[in-house]
């Protein structure tokens, strides 16, 4: 199984070159690497649930000098759902870019990406995550300024000046762990850390450069336009997946290697501000004029529900409740991933048929695409957090946290998040009724729409239908 | 899994797979719809006739299907789910044949009919609900099933309406779920047992369980259309005929009243409601509504709004009937959830053949009718008589034991003033109808007439489905004591409750 942990990396990096040397058949280069790398995933969770956590020293170094890849349950399920949303998003993709210029650069940057995402997920100590968040960043921004307007590469400029703060921060205080404790390694620095003023500030200033890169507010400021301007198969994985790899490294710190160093303080803070999120964004995703600035304040708040858990799990007991809460968290940002990126394909299919994304004039444009609008509605309901999605059963146990742990702050908070979700998603969706008959062809453009669809029926039936393993493979480590 | 663990799966499977065939289906193939549909709604019924004897057998039917740890997805098939599904794909099945004459040459009829079946198959899934959770996933599915039925039309006003039927309605299920996690965390998984679970919890817990049942009857109440949760109702009225039958009949009112007596017989337990003070809020609530609605359906010219404030007041005889203390009661209440749904039913299908025949939306064009739609008036004639009380039809039976239990209970002195206010009342709404449709002249010409007399007064299609709901309706009072009959079934629920 350590083959396929090898091959999550070499694969996609490989197909990178390679597109970048054949660019005539660099579609077909990049689906095949898409599913190579999706097979290698698929193998990795298997071999995690059967063998539990694995671990592998490249070329035999041991930690301190050499590169070590490590995966345990979470990591194990982010890479699956990156590598599922990646996939489609690449079939996607395939249909998506008409000029041969953009295309051409478009896939060896987008394997880079993904290189970097699978390489960040399986990293075991913090020098190796901070080379892989920065590769991230850097391909993100190239990515997010493929669509060349000139609103783009200005959103693009300032996604690169944020993400490079972020990743400054990061550094800083990575060099103070290695300056305190002499070791980088994950597993050994969960052994010796302790609370203090040098774990306290490394944390604080990682923790901030990462809270930067995942957008919580009120650092989201620069997310919206990075991720509305984007080409559409770009804006599906930046929004679901480049965001999510810095918020797995906040839940990598807090809850594994920092444990017993966070303080319940600094947790409230973090679900205020992830409250602040959820209020502010779901606001602002109702307020908005186009569909893809919605789908991206929708993400500022989707990102919020997230840190709400964060005084739950602290304030609970560690025992079967605590793990109920924890597989929440994890099932609610998988469920974002898939509906996100699901969302963002069908705004896409949307803005290329009708020319605009303009809300207000949707009427009978959208009805002509009833795959597409149908596929908005499935990403609905899971962003609303409606049954069966996955993000029903997250968010029953957010509430169920904030019940058991009488902070009914966080409950009032998610219900109103969530009826302003349906507020924004309803709004949408009561455009698609009207009066034009359909085109006799449920689905038009079947590369583009099947995608879009899959991925919104993954979060909002598939996950939420038969998504309990996602708690025993958690028992695997967080 | 054996054969009785797949039963309860594949009643509900009957029509949520065809409904999923139908949304890819061409507009133009009008037969394999029909087909799809029909066979999928007699599959059912075949399916609904085993359950039936299977569960007076005492024989268990369950599936379980783990979503997360503790919570699981359960169906199972006890004597309440059964009345519901019994009365859902029975009527389901009356009202496809019609939803299929109605919308003849229509557009968007493979969304239609695919939300359709997917609204019978939430609504059955809602019955046959073993636990909470599995109730509140079914009433939100039910909740986003029905919204693009009700915005069917596309018209400004079908929008709207389908925006307030979901401001109301997801509002409320938030309550619900809320409450729902809250019962969970206090007492763990929730399974729907005769008689109630909670009573064995501790004395401190009742102040909060007091918090909860407010939450889950607002979050029910909202769908039963309980005042003042009730505005959506009289909004949802835009939408096409069968939908109306749909929203009043079969699945969302009946939904919420059917929460209702869950909640309170096989969650709280009746006793333990009573115990905690609850009932009496409960029963305030009912009455108020029942003379609200009766109230405001006096002042209704238009035809269908004036059966949406009919049903606001009439479903709440359920809530009532679940608030008497005592069996007989609780037989009323029951019973009338299914002789309701019978009645209503043809009302509106009767006002959707008014509509479509003759273009008559309101009471004031009605004169004369009669003698132009003699089978038509004669089936919306049965239904206003029931829904009055008068006998043998089956609206007598319900009030005849909700005041019968009133007095058996001592509550005879507030419950049967309201009873007898409500009858006036529904005398008033309904009889000058059908004076105007059997007595008065008609007048020159019919508002707007889409379908001409021939052989019948109407398409088949629209005529048969009031006709023989009308039957069942006078059949569910002429022969009430028969084995298998409603009230049977409701008696065999009340008895298998209270432990009689």
């Amino acid at each position: 199984m350590t083959d396929a942990m090898i091959g999550l990396v070499a694969l996609p990096l490989t197909g990178a070159l390679a597109t970048l040397l054949l660019p005539r058949s660099a579609t077909a280069v990049a689906v095949g690497t898409g599913l190579a790398t999706t097979v290698a995933a698929g193998l990795l969770l298997f071999g995690v649930a059967t063998q539990g956590a694995l671990h592998y020293e490249i070329g035999g170094w041991n930690a301190g000098l050499g590169i070590a890849l490590r995966a345990d349950g979470l990591s194990a399920l982010l890479l699956m759902m990156t590598s599922l949303v990646v996939l489609a998003a690449s079939v996607y993709a395939s249909a998506y870019f008409s000029a041969d210029s953009t295309r051409d650069r478009f896939w060896p940057l987008w394997l880079l990406l993904w290189t970097s995402l699978n390489a960040l997920l399986l990293s075991g100590d913090l020098f190796n995550l901070y080379v892989t968040l920065e590769l991230l960043g850097l391909s993100a921004v190239a990515l997010a300024a493929l669509g060349g307007k000139r609103a783009a590469v200005a959103a693009a400029l300032r996604y690169l000046l944020v993400g490079l703060l972020g990743s400054m921060m990061f550094l800083a205080g990575v060099s103070l762990i290695y300056a305190g404790y002499g070791t980088l390694d994950l597993a050994m620095l969960r052994r010796v850390v302790e609370p203090g003023p040098i774990a306290w500030t490394a944390l604080a200033l990682m923790t901030t450069g990462l809270l930067l890169k995942t957008a919580l507010f009120p650092l989201h400021f620069w997310l919206p336009p990075a991720h509305a301007s984007a080409p559409a198969p770009v804006s599906a994985v930046l929004s679901a997946l480049v965001v999510k790899a810095a918020f797995y490294l906040v839940l990598r710190l807090w809850l594994d290697v920092f444990a017993n160093v966070v303080t319940p303080v600094a947790a409230n803070l973090l679900g205020l501000l992830g409250a602040s999120a959820v209020l502010w964004g779901s606001w602002r995703a109702l307020q908005a004029e186009r569909l893809k600035l919605l789908a991206a304040y929708s993400t500022v708040a989707q990102l919020g529900y997230l840190f709400l858990f964060f005084p739950l799990l602290l304030a609970l007991p560690p025992g079967p409740t605590r793990d109920l809460a924890a597989g929440g968290l994890v099932m609610l940002a998988l469920t974002h991933g898939f509906a996100k990126a699901g969302l963002f394909l069908a705004i896409g299919i949307i803005q290329q048929r009708c020319g605009h994304d303009t809300i207000r004039d949707l009427d009978g444009t959208a009805q002509h695409l009833p795959a597409t609008t149908f596929a908005i509605a499935l990403a609905g309901v899971a962003l609303i957090g409606l049954p069966p999605s996955g993000a029903f059963l997250g968010k029953w146990q957010l509430l169920a946290g904030a019940v058991e742990t009488g902070q009914w702050l966080w409950l009032l908070v998610t219900a109103t998040g969530s009826l302003l979700a349906t507020a924004y998603i309803f709004r949408v969706l009561g455009h698609a009724f009207g009066h034009r008959p359909y085109p006799n062809q449920p689905v038009t453009v079947a590369r583009e729409e099947w995608p879009a669809l899959l991925l919104a029926a993954m979060a909002a039936l598939v996950l939420g239908l038969a998504g309990a393993p996602v708690w025993k493979l958690l028992e695997i480590g967080i | 899994m054996n054969w009785d663990a797949w039963l309860p799966v594949l009643v509900v499977a009957s029509s949520l797979l065809p409904g999923l065939v139908i949304f890819f289906l061409r507009e133009g193939s009008h037969r394999l719809r029909t087909a799809l549909n029909l066979v999928g709604a007699i599959l059912k019924l075949v399916l609904v006739g085993i359950l039936i004897w299977g569960v007076f057998h005492e024989h268990v039917y369950e599936s379980r299907w783990t979503l997360a740890p503790g919570l699981d997805l359960v169906l199972h098939a006890d004597t309440l789910s059964v009345l519901f599904v019994t009365l859902s794909t029975v009527l389901w099945l009356v009202t496809t044949v019609y939803a299929i004459g109605y919308l003849e040459n229509a557009p968007h009829r493979s969304r239609f009919f695919g939300f359709f079946s997917l609204c019978v198959s939430a609504t059955v899934g809602l019955a046959l609900a073993g636990n909470l959770f599995t109730f509140v996933i079914f009433y939100e599915l039910l909740t986003l099933s029905t919204y693009p039925l009700v915005a069917h039309r596309g018209t400004p006003e079908a929008v709207r309406g389908a925006r307030i039927y979901l401001a109301y309605t997801l509002g409320g299920g938030m309550l619900l779920l809320i409450g729902t996690v809250w019962l969970h965390v206090l007492a763990g998984p929730t399974a729907f047992v005769e008689g109630g679970i909670l009573g064995s919890l501790p004395t401190e817990y009742h102040p909060q369980l007091k918090v909860i049942f407010l939450l889950l009857i607002i979050g029910l109440g909202v769908k039963a259309a309980l005042v003042p949760l009730h505005g959506w109702l009289p909004q949802a009225m835009v939408a096409p005929a069968p939908v109306s039958a749909l929203l009043h009949a079969v699945a969302v009112v009946k939904a919420g009243a059917f929460g209702i007596v869950r909640v309170v017989y096989d969650v709280y337990g009746v006793n333990f409601t009573d115990q905690l003070g609850l009932l009496t809020g409960l029963g305030i609530a009912a009455a108020i509504t029942i003379v609200y609605g009766s109230v405001k359906a006096l002042f209704q010219d238009n035809l269908k709004k004036r059966l949406a404030y009919s049903t606001v007041s009439q479903v709440s005889y359920i809530a009532l009937g679940t608030a008497i203390l005592g069996p007989v009661g609780t037989i009323g209440g029951i019973v009338h959830l299914v002789h309701q749904g019978i009645m209503k039913i043809t009302l509106f299908f009767t006002a959707g053949n008014y509509a479509e025949t003759l273009g008559i939306h309101k009471v004031s064009e009605m004169n004369g009718v009669g003698r132009r739609m003699p089978a038509t008036t004669l089936a919306f004639s049965v239904a206003a008589l029931g829904m009055i009380g008068v006998p043998p039809v089956a609206g007598f039976v319900s009030k005849w034991y909700l005041g019968l239990g009133a007095v058996e209970a001592g509550m005879a002195s507030w419950v049967m003033p309201v009873l007898i206010t409500s009858s006036i009342l529904n005398a008033a709404y309904f009889l000058p109808v059908l004076y105007r449709a059997w007595f008065r002249d008609p007048g020159p010409a019919w508002p707007a007439e889409h379908i001409p007399a021939a052989r019948f007064e109407t398409s088949a299609a629209l005529l048969w489905p009031p006709v023989v709901t009308a039957m069942l309706a006078l059949a569910a009072g002429l022969f009430a004591a028969a084995p298998y009959s409603p009230l049977e079934w409701a008696t065999l629920i009340a008895h298998r409750e209270y432990g009689l």
